[in-house]
């Protein structure tokens, strides 16, 4: 029950002195600012809602821990599958900042399609949490007085980097992912960097907060909350940091309704999410998703990254003349689409799979790249680089390790579920390999230089 | 030891721990920042399309524009629920429309929070150029998912509605906001 409103305050303050009332250095500034209240303070302060307290924050924040971790790990993945070692992870020069590198794997071939469609689809549907943990500690913003010591301003200081930081990457990836680059700035430079400033935020947060977290998870039983309706909800205990509300209204939703009403949120960004990832019957509920749409029924119909016109392909490019230029240290040839048809053709399933998080599988055919070093003179070569006919873009040409050439499944396709590439996806020819991001998958090939590193 | 650390304590305001985990926490963003080059948190051509100005406006954007936005919006569905039930003189409704109201709501602008770009046909060069088509159908989709969530609502709340008007008068089944307590005192 809702103490009477004569009480309330009392014990407030109670819980303040018994934990709070102390002022670092130098006291007198403190004590200060606390007597000198904006006016309009306290229309601010008049929060309301009897849910808010330690025990909901605490929860938000445990899913939190656990989650965002994943999206930053699975986000810094994606930093090295571009293959830093080669100067094609963006951006370039980062550096102490710069990860451990390693040989991203070829296989299994949806490593990429998972470690991205997790970053993307995990960073999506955590963003009802992050909403509801941000309104679970509001009050804390207009707190008065907004510091006691030294150590809060350097800790609220260090929240512009936890709130800024996780902001900002929400924003920029949300933007992302649908092609929308209203930003002006380098989508990769600012997602990378910012990422570094919200890590350093969460992580001097964590360590801050954890056992107040732990603290606020047993102060409720979660079990208890769940079987408690709205009619039972109670306010918690008043609390030294002011989340819980002075005055609460009576509630409107039971504690385990404003858990299932982010729940839900979740779950309603994961419908509308998933299906870019994951393809198939999923794939119409990402229904405002630019991969969530189909292009048809056809062979070539499926999601195109990047078109033949936006990367200035012109059918003079592409046709009889086309040829492929294969170069290694023996030597230099080439070879027209004919030569390539008639070496052994290898068929594999494999998907592509974006930095937007969307991917798709699909059946290409064509000349394994092991065969095409093997005909240049160099059996097994330490890394090829791919270079297509589009003259423009930061992504005309790539690097790709020696696993990537060795893999079977590699190829040089020619022809996907069965017909010949089309325009958009890549014709005369194409690059898949397994786990690669796809805008390595260079289309368009004009050259293939096999080398040593 | 134990004296010294509860004086640094009482002069700083927390444990010890605390000050070096912030100073180490800003060192790193720091770095960040000295890598990226100041220079490029702030562009001085188009001055919104600056990291830096993206970076603090996240910050506002969320704390003094959208949480006030919705906040009050609540508020106001909330008073204004009670207001018409402390005037309303025909039989009580037993199942409060303010959740059913709240949902829909949340998810309508949840979803156009996060897929605005092809709602409001943002971004679209660069849009044609990726992905070959156009960002067209999206306004009509988003309609017709906003369609289906108020239109869920109302058939649940009237579902309710029903089941409460059954159970009659006994139930506590219950009405929102202020005037309640009595009852589940």
């Amino acid at each position: 029950m809702v103490p009477h409103s004569g009480e309330r305050p009392d014990e407030d303050d109670q819980a303040h002195d018994a934990t709070d009332a102390a002022y670092g250095f130098p006291a007198p500034l403190w004590r200060a600012l606390e007597r000198h209240r904006p006016p309009g303070i306290g229309l601010l302060q008049r929060w309301r809602s009897p849910l808010r307290g330690p025990w909901l924050t605490s929860v938000f924040g445990s899913v939190l821990l656990v989650g965002l971790p994943v999206v930053i790990l699975t986000g810094l993945l994606s930093y090295i599958a571009y293959g830093p070692q080669f100067g094609q992870a963006i951006p370039h020069d980062v550096g102490w900042l710069k990860l451990p590198t390693f040989d991203w794997p070829s296989r299994p071939s949806w490593l990429y399609r998972l470690t991205q469609g997790v970053h993307v689809g995990l960073g999506l549907i955590i963003i009802p949490v992050v909403l509801a943990k941000l309104w679970s500690v509001i009050p804390r913003l207009f707190a008065w007085p907004p510091l006691r010591s030294i150590a809060q301003l350097l800790e609220r200081l260090s929240l512009l980097m936890l709130v800024g930081g996780i902001l900002f990457e929400l924003a920029t990836g949300v933007l992302n992912i649908q092609y929308d680059y209203i930003f002006g700035f380098s989508f990769y430079t600012a997602h990378y960097y910012g990422a570094w400033v919200f890590i350093a935020g969460f992580i001097i947060h964590v360590l801050i907060k954890l056992p107040k977290m732990v603290s606020g998870l047993r102060s409720l039983s979660f079990r208890t909350v769940l079987r408690t309706s709205r009619a039972d909800t109670r306010p918690e205990p008043p609390d030294v940091d002011g989340l819980v509300a002075t005055d609460p209204a009576p509630p409107t939703v039971s504690r385990r309704g404003a858990l299932a009403l982010v729940g839900g949120g979740a779950l309603f960004v994961a419908v509308l999410t998933a299906g870019q990832t994951l393809g198939g019957f999923a794939r119409r509920g990402a229904l405002l998703l630019p991969r969530g749409r189909s292009r048809g029924e056809g062979p070539n119909d499926f999601q195109v990254n990047r078109t033949a016109a936006a990367a200035a392909i012109t059918p003079a490019d592409t046709g009889a003349d086309w040829r492929l230029t294969l170069r290694s240290p023996s030597g230099k040839m080439l070879l027209d689409r004919a030569t390539l048809e008639a070496m052994p053709q290898h068929t594999a399933e494999l998907p592509i799979a974006c930095v937007e998080g969307w991917s798709t599988t699909q059946t290409w055919s064509g000349v394994r790249l092991r065969d095409l070093a093997a005909r240049a003179g160099m059996p097994n070569p330490a890394r090829a680089i791919v270079r297509s006919l589009e003259r423009f873009g930061g992504f005309n040409h790539a690097v790709l390790q020696a696993n990537q050439v060795g893999n079977p499944d590699s190829l040089l396709a020619l022809r996907v579920n069965g017909v010949d590439l089309s325009p958009d996806h890549g014709y005369p020819a194409r690059i898949i390999v397994p786990a690669l991001p796809g805008v390595h998958n260079t289309k368009w090939v004009r050259s293939i230089e096999f080398g040593q590193p | 030891m134990r004296a010294l650390i509860a004086r640094f304590s009482a002069f700083y305001g927390s444990n010890p721990l605390h000050l070096l985990g912030t100073i180490a926490a800003w060192a790193l963003a720091g770095y960040v920042v000295a890598v990226l080059g100041p220079q490029a948190l702030w562009n001085p051509k188009v001055w919104w399309q600056s990291i830096g100005v993206w970076f603090l406006a996240a910050v506002v954007a969320h704390d003094l524009v959208l949480f006030p936005l919705y906040a009050l919006a609540d508020r106001s569905f909330t008073g204004a629920f009670a207001a018409v039930r402390g005037r309303w003189t025909g039989p009580s409704p037993q199942v409060s429309p303010l959740n059913y109201l709240r949902v829909p709501t949340l998810a309508a602008g949840l979803s156009l929070l996060l897929f605005f770009p092809g709602i409001v046909q943002q971004g679209q060069s660069s849009y044609v150029a990726a992905t070959g088509q156009n960002q067209q159908p999206f306004f009509g989709r988003w309609l017709l998912l906003v369609a289906a969530l108020y239109g869920l609502s109302a058939l649940t709340y009237a579902g309710r509605l029903a089941v409460a008007g059954h159970r009659g008068k006994t139930t506590d089944t219950h009405i929102d906001a202020d005037n309640t307590r009595t009852q589940s005192q």
